[in-house]
């Protein structure tokens, strides 16, 4: 167990460190200038341009050789400091994650688990329940294939605009200063609900099949056969063939909780959501080498922790597994 | 595990369940009817009231919110409708910034210059006036002095006078070299404060173009709360919780908007008697154009400053208001012009170039890329607002329009022939012509205008296709000089012609043009004569005259750079909240009806102090 574990922290960091590197040279590799774009947003007076330009290459630490740049870079993050965002400035890049993830968090988490939970539940039942599974699998075929964008602006426009019950942007009303009642509270809920519903949707079509199909599988499978035959309740072969499927689903359950950091971007469009979304879109658009490290460092972070409980969860879910380490270990 | 994980699923059902009733009576509902019902209906009616009220704020969202009367303790934190002012169309992103002297991120704090922070003197582009603002009166008193007083009895907004030495104070802060209006002090020679409400500025070559220029965009910071600040919290630091002189206060923000108060003790309501009319702006950020449009249908945004394609229709049936009734229906903010690259083959042959402006289809562009909402340029590309400086009689001789038969007689004339017989001529010298006319990405109206420039241009027999780089990249073809041709706007609403033409004949020509004269046009002729403009007192109003009409014959004579059309002052109201908006109507005020930073000192703020609440 421990040399098992051992193994993968060490795959892990070296994944850390090299995927961390990428981070910081793809942005470098990016045709453009950030202080240039960042500049040419002013009206600036043509001598001042000049003059600005390099007092804020050097501000951001970008007139030093890039291997300097580079171990800069690795002796700020260590010190917790991932710079001062350029397209955001000043803000430092931190601060500007920490106000926009908590909104992600708090639309995906929700949507990711219930969408799973559900998703698995009806796929399992679509699964073995004829009526179902032709009524509501194409359903879900048909969620899953719809375009989010198309799918976001029609759920916007019906409930939005057209019946008027659900707001259309932001995250609460802008009649509404943020505090403690049940006003405010309804009113992030009111308007968190069409995002919320519109992932929810998406999500909930993927799982359903994705189980359905995975459940037809094990229904199929040998050991399923044979404790037919041996005359084992239906309901138990069931559950066995329930535990097995979810296997796959909770691969899949936690890289979407690991991405979770990225933000859900077309939602934040659509609804005008505020999130990390729509501004990894701007930072990358604007160049700013800072915020996009910082982005994708938190998103790092999320897969390979991600990746690290689907390690441990299939230890706990997967006898196999722990019946492979005790083999490797003796 | 089974059970642990059904118990967490369940509190998430238990959290879906109360989201599905979420659009079912909200508490803010009920509360609304508590306070309106609470003598004449018992608790037992509150729920057939409930849904009464619900139905009918589905149908009349704003009647049912203007109607909706807070408790005293909620008025702090719920708006009323009917004395907020929504806007739109200025921020981009999440506010990052109230520092007067960042002007980039201006536009997503947008009224940190104009509402928080004022200037010396507003400038109205309309009627082309210097409006005195915190000063008094500014006069040249020779020719290298100027002579500026304040008025008596501003305060700032923590009770301390407004004095010289505030204003003394930030033009010295100019001596940092992070700070926008630095180069001025390469001319300007000192500033002194005579008394607490005169100062005195002494020039070394003084240009007076740009001088006036400042004086309406340089925010006056007051120096008992900024004197001890570093130079690097001055240049680079937040300055969160603004003090100011302005009409309104900083409030909050969040992600998504800013809230500014009314300054209930602000100078010119006393010495002026202007009033702004909302006591709130709250100004929102929409992540994309068509959830704007959605807001403004709904009438959620009394004001948008969004690009709003096809909002004519919305104009024609009365859903909005726009300034003027009919096509352009929007006032010109800035021209796009056209950029060759002169150092390129063969845009450095001014035939070719002539060629091109005669070749490019511009009532497309205008009819068909932008529905009519904008007008095409005149051919010197001075805006309508500075239309008194064209001569007009050089744009006679030697002005275009599209003229696709004029375009093939000039490009055969001057020896350009189709030699392969590809249907594309080649040059003099028999070399292929394969060019490229680029946009950045994403900018969609942009992207039909170059798609229509190079289909006319193809047309006329020139090779162009179009090409839409990331904004990152376009932005370093730009300035590095590598592309062929290019759209460009950076030159805006102005006081001078000097603004447009520093854009277009920016010199000397170095290796990075970072802002002008991106297709190096290299002609000492037009560079000394946009010198003598810059130092030409904005009271010789012939002497300005004179030289912008030789400027304007030698731009015309070699072409290089064609102006196109006027990017409009994008700006949409509706009429349910807030009236009396700025239209051409002679009955209505003539201000510019623009939230964008930079605007609120052109007439934006005026525009505030003439809206009427809707009875």
């Amino acid at each position: 167990m421990r040399r098992y574990f051992g193994r993968k922290l060490l795959i892990y960091v070296l994944t850390f460190f090299l995927a961390v590197t990428i981070d910081w040279l793809i942005p470098r590799f990016m045709p453009g200038d950030p202080v240039q774009t960042m500049l040419s947003r002013a009206a600036l007076h043509a001598e001042a341009r000049e003059v600005m330009y390099g007092y804020y290459v050097r501000a951001f630490g970008l007139d030093v050789p890039l291997w300097q740049q580079y171990l800069n870079f690795w002796n700020a993050l260590f010190h917790g400091d991932l710079g001062t965002s350029v397209y955001l400035f000043p803000q430092p890049v931190v601060k500007v994650i920490m106000r926009a993830v908590p909104y992600d968090i708090l639309l995906l988490l929700p949507a990711i688990l219930l969408s799973w939970f559900a998703g698995n539940h009806f796929g399992a039942i679509a699964a073995r329940t004829r009526w179902l599974d032709n009524t509501l699998l194409p359903v879900g075929y048909i969620l899953t294939a719809t375009p989010y964008m198309w799918l976001g602006i029609l759920l916007a426009w019906v409930f939005g605009i057209v019946l008027g019950i659900f707001p259309i942007a932001g995250a609460y009303s802008f009649e509404l200063r943020p505090h403690l009642s049940g006003a405010f509270l309804a009113s992030l809920l009111k308007h968190w609900f069409l995002p919320f519903a519109s992932i929810f949707l998406v999500k909930f079509g993927g799982w359903a099949i994705g189980m359905r199909n995975m459940i037809i599988y094990e229904l199929e499978s040998d050991y399923a056969h044979y404790l037919e035959a041996l005359g084992t309740p239906r309901k138990l072969i069931r559950k066995y063939a329930f535990r097995n499927a979810i296997l796959p689903q909770i691969t899949g359950l936690a890289l979407d909780l690991g991405v979770i950091v990225a933000g859900a971007l077309v939602t934040e469009v659509v609804f005008s959501y505020p999130g990390i979304g729509y501004l990894i879109l701007q930072a990358i658009q604007n160049q700013d080498y800072f915020l996009i490290q910082g982005c994708f460092l938190f998103i790092i972070i999320g897969v390979l922790l991600a990746n690290f409980a689907i390690d441990i969860a299939y230890v706990i879910v997967d006898p196999r597994t722990r019946l492979g380490m005790t083999g490797e270990g003796a | 595990m089974s059970k642990r994980v059904v118990s967490v699923m369940s509190l998430f059902v238990i959290l879906s369940l109360l989201a599905a009733c979420a659009p079912s009576p909200t508490p803010q509902i009920v509360e609304k009817v508590v306070t309106k019902e609470v003598e004449k209906t018992v608790i037992a009616t509150v729920e057939v009231e409930k849904k009464v009220v619900e139905t009918v704020e589905v149908e009349k969202p704003v009647e049912v919110v203007v109607t909706a009367t807070p408790s005293a303790e909620e008025a702090e934190v719920a708006y009323k409708r009917n004395e907020t002012l929504y806007t739109s169309g200025a921020a981009w992103g999440p506010p990052s910034d109230w520092n007067p002297f960042i002007t980039w991120s201006k536009a997503n704090t947008s009224g940190t210059i104009g509402l928080v922070y004022e200037t010396l003197f507003l400038y109205d582009p309309l009627a082309d006036k210097m409006i005195p603002w915190l000063a008094e009166s500014g006069t040249w008193s020779d020719a290298n002095t100027y002579d500026l007083k304040l008025r008596q009895g501003i305060t700032w907004s923590d009770g301390q006078p407004l004095t010289a030495a505030d204003v003394v104070f930030t033009f010295e802060l100019g001596k940092y070299a992070g700070i926008w209006f630095n180069p001025m002090w390469k001319w300007l020679n000192s500033a002194t404060a005579l008394s607490d409400y005169e100062v005195q500025f002494k020039f070394t070559n003084p240009l007076y173009q740009e001088w006036d220029n400042n004086l309406y965009n340089i925010a006056i910071v007051p120096k008992h709360l900024w004197e001890g600040r570093t130079e690097e919290e001055v240049t680079s630091g937040a300055n969160e919780n603004p003090i100011g002189s302005g009409a309104y206060l900083y409030e909050t923000h969040s992600e998504d908007r800013n809230v500014w108060v009314r300054n209930e003790n602000w100078w010119a309501t006393k010495l002026l008697n202007l009033k702004p009319a909302p006591k709130r702006i709250v100004d929102i950020r929409f992540s994309s154009n068509n959830v704007a449009l959605g807001a403004v249908i709904k009438g959620e945004v009394d004001l948008s400053n969004n690009f709003l394609p096809g909002i004519a229709t919305l104009a024609e049936k009365g859903y909005v208001q726009t300034y003027f009734a009919g096509p352009p229906y929007m006032l010109s903010a800035n021209t796009a012009v056209l950029f060759l690259n002169t150092t390129k083959k063969p845009m450095d042959d001014p035939a070719f170039r002539k060629a091109l402006a005669f070749a490019i289809n511009t009532p497309d562009i205008v009819n068909v890329a932008y529905a009519n909402l904008v007008k095409a340029a005149n051919p010197t590309g001075l805006l309508p607002s500075l239309e008194k400086y064209v001569d007009q009689d050089v744009v006679a001789r030697l002005g275009f329009s599209y003229d696709p038969a004029k375009a093939k007689k000039i490009l055969a004339d001057a020896g350009y022939k189709d030699v392969n017989g590809d249907g594309f001529v080649e040059a003099p010298d028999g070399s292929a012509i394969a060019l490229k006319v680029t946009c950045p990405f994403g900018w969609t109206d942009w992207m039909e205008a170059i798609r229509i420039i190079a289909t006319s241009a193809q047309a006329a027999g020139i090779n162009i296709q179009d090409e839409t780089p990331d904004y990152g990249a376009w932005n370093t073809a730009l300035t590095t000089g590598t592309f062929d041709m290019t759209l460009n706007n950076w030159a805006g609403m102005s006081n001078t012609p000097w603004t447009l033409y520093n854009l277009l004949f920016r010199h000397p020509i170095v290796e990075v043009m970072g802002s002008g004269n991106f297709g190096r046009y290299d002609n000492q002729q037009i560079f000394d004569l946009v010198d003598q403009l810059a130092a030409t007192p904005s009271s010789d109003e012939a002497g300005m005259k004179a030289i912008c009409s030789k400027i304007q014959e030698l731009m015309l004579t070699e072409m290089p750079v064609i102006p196109l059309w006027y990017n409009g002052l994008w700006a949409q109201y509706s009429n349910l909240v807030w009236t009396n908006w700025p239209t051409e109507a002679a009955d209505t005020p003539n201000t510019l009806p623009s939230t964008w930073s930079g605007y609120w000192q052109m007439g934006g703020l005026l525009t505030l102090t003439t809206l009427k609440p809707v009875e």
